[in-house]
């Protein structure tokens, strides 16, 4: 298969069936949960895994606005230009072949018409030391998207402080993102660098170290549970990612994702000639 | 479980309690932000409402395409508060049960407790399983808007959680 149909069926995967872990998650939490309502939320959401994948149809209507990054390896030998190219033609085709939802809108604050393609995509590129590149897509639903935030802590707000901001923004989107949710976390940087890696944050492993336990149990402790009817499983997942910052500030972004996280990750190993000779899913 | 046939009767909204898990049968109309909008906009103009309503109950939905050989795609709830703007105003000429996901204003129950009518929370993220109770699928405005045209459905089984009952109680986990 060539690059652009590898990626245009990851994409229309991505929009029917979630990661594995994620839906191990879902299922773990319905078992676990003893909230009356939040129970009947997770077992819809289970029925709702089943028949997508059944009938091939995406999970939810929102199949999101495309959030896309590129790691570029210095040393992948990997034509930029053709590489770019590629990912927006299998995205238009994917969005068309798929059935995803054409949810783009141009002109945003005034006539907003609706694109017709789902296009454009944006695609954010980042140089890393490799001989490889990582290819990252969120499907990114807006539910939850416009209950994401930024806040500039201040330098000695220090862990305290980001968890109160983080704790502060759940409670705020309450039942509206579609909860169990997903959390990730940018920290450091400039504000929109710590928004950039709070998306990066889905595609590294969540719920390691101290921190991210700590948020994600305080996070359950409000009780708001699935569908925002009450329930010990406000969040399934917290990842978060710290980068250097400036001595006068603390930058934390936070994404949210519905229960729904679809993603996908693909790996290109480049050719002498900045083709791409394989690919690894 | 609580079935409501749609359109409904005043006497069938008054049986719904806050928690009630409500089966809805029957036509149900569908529009979200611009379609409110313009409804809104219109009816302030002086214009008749797109559809009758009374008796009607809207969902706050955009599908996704249909599959080749289905009637609709992927069709579940998007998040509510963002009609909270238009509701109180909505309600006040009828269109006081909706369907969407997610909790509402203060302004959208006290126009409940004023006008009766329902708030009911479908299962959010799930448009798969509710493309299966969708029966029929008709667009009657705003066809310009893609996905957040008008439409009218018809649905068996379609499943929601009360939030907001007829005397204007709130669910409260």
């Amino acid at each position: 298969m060539n690059l652009e149909n590898i990626i245009k069926e990851s994409l229309i995967k991505a929009s029917r069936v979630l990661p594995w872990e994620i839906e191990n998650k879902i299922a773990l939490a319905y078992e676990k949960e003893s909230g009356k309502y939040s129970k009947r939320v997770l077992g819809a959401i289970g029925e709702n895994i089943s028949i997508a994948r059944a009938e091939d149809i995406p999970l939810c209507q929102d199949t999101g606005l495309l959030w896309t990054a590129v790691e570029l390896g210095s040393r992948s030998g990997i034509d930029i230009y053709k590489l770019d190219k590629s990912i927006k033609r299998a995205a238009e085709s994917a969005f068309l072949e798929g059935s995803f939802r054409k949810s783009i809108v141009s002109d945003p604050i005034y006539e907003r018409v609706n694109t017709k393609t789902n296009m454009p995509i944006d695609i954010l590129y980042e140089v890393v030391d490799s001989d490889t590149a990582k290819i990252m897509f969120l499907l990114k639903g807006f539910g939850s998207e416009n209950v994401s935030r930024v806040k500039m802590l201040s330098p000695t707000s220090s862990e305290d402080g980001l968890i109160e901001f983080v704790l502060e923004s759940v409670k705020l989107a309450g039942g509206k993102p579609c909860p169990p949710i997903f959390l990730g976390i940018g920290v450091g940087g400039t504000m929109d660098r710590a928004a950039y890696l709070s998306k990066k944050a889905f595609f590294k492993e969540g719920d390691k170290n101290d921190l991210e336990k700590k948020i994600l149990k305080s996070v359950n402790s409000l009780g708001i549970g699935a569908g925002g009817l009450g329930g010990e499983y406000t969040a399934l997942g917290v990842s978060l990612l710290d980068e250097p910052t400036h001595i006068a500030g603390l930058p934390v972004a936070i994404t949210v994702s519905c229960w729904a996280e679809r993603k996908a990750e693909i790996t290109l190993k480049g050719g002498q000639s900045g083709e791409i000779v394989s690919s690894i899913l | 479980m609580v079935r409501l046939s749609l359109p409904y009767s005043e006497q069938d909204l008054m049986r719904i309690s806050v928690g009630d898990e409500v089966e809805l049968d029957g036509i149900l109309y569908v529009g979200r932000d611009q379609a409110h909008k313009r409804m809104y906009e219109s009816i302030k103009n002086g214009n008749p409402p797109p559809f009758e309503f009374e008796g009607n109950a809207i969902y706050y939905m955009g599908p996704s395409p249909s599959k080749k050989g289905d009637i609709i795609g992927s069709s579940g709830p998007t998040t509510s508060a963002r009609m909270d703007r238009y509701s109180p105003f909505l309600i006040s000429r009828g269109l006081r049960v909706m369907v969407g996901k997610g909790p509402r204003d203060k302004s959208v129950v006290d126009s409940i407790k004023e006008y009766g009518g329902l708030y009911l929370q479908s299962y959010g993220g799930c448009g798969a399983l509710y493309h299966k109770a969708i029966k029929s699928v008709e667009t009657i405005a705003y066809e310009d808007l893609g996905p957040e045209a008008l439409l009218r459905l018809t649905v068996e089984g379609f499943r929601a959680i009360c939030i907001i009952d007829y005397m204007g109680n709130v669910f409260a986990p």
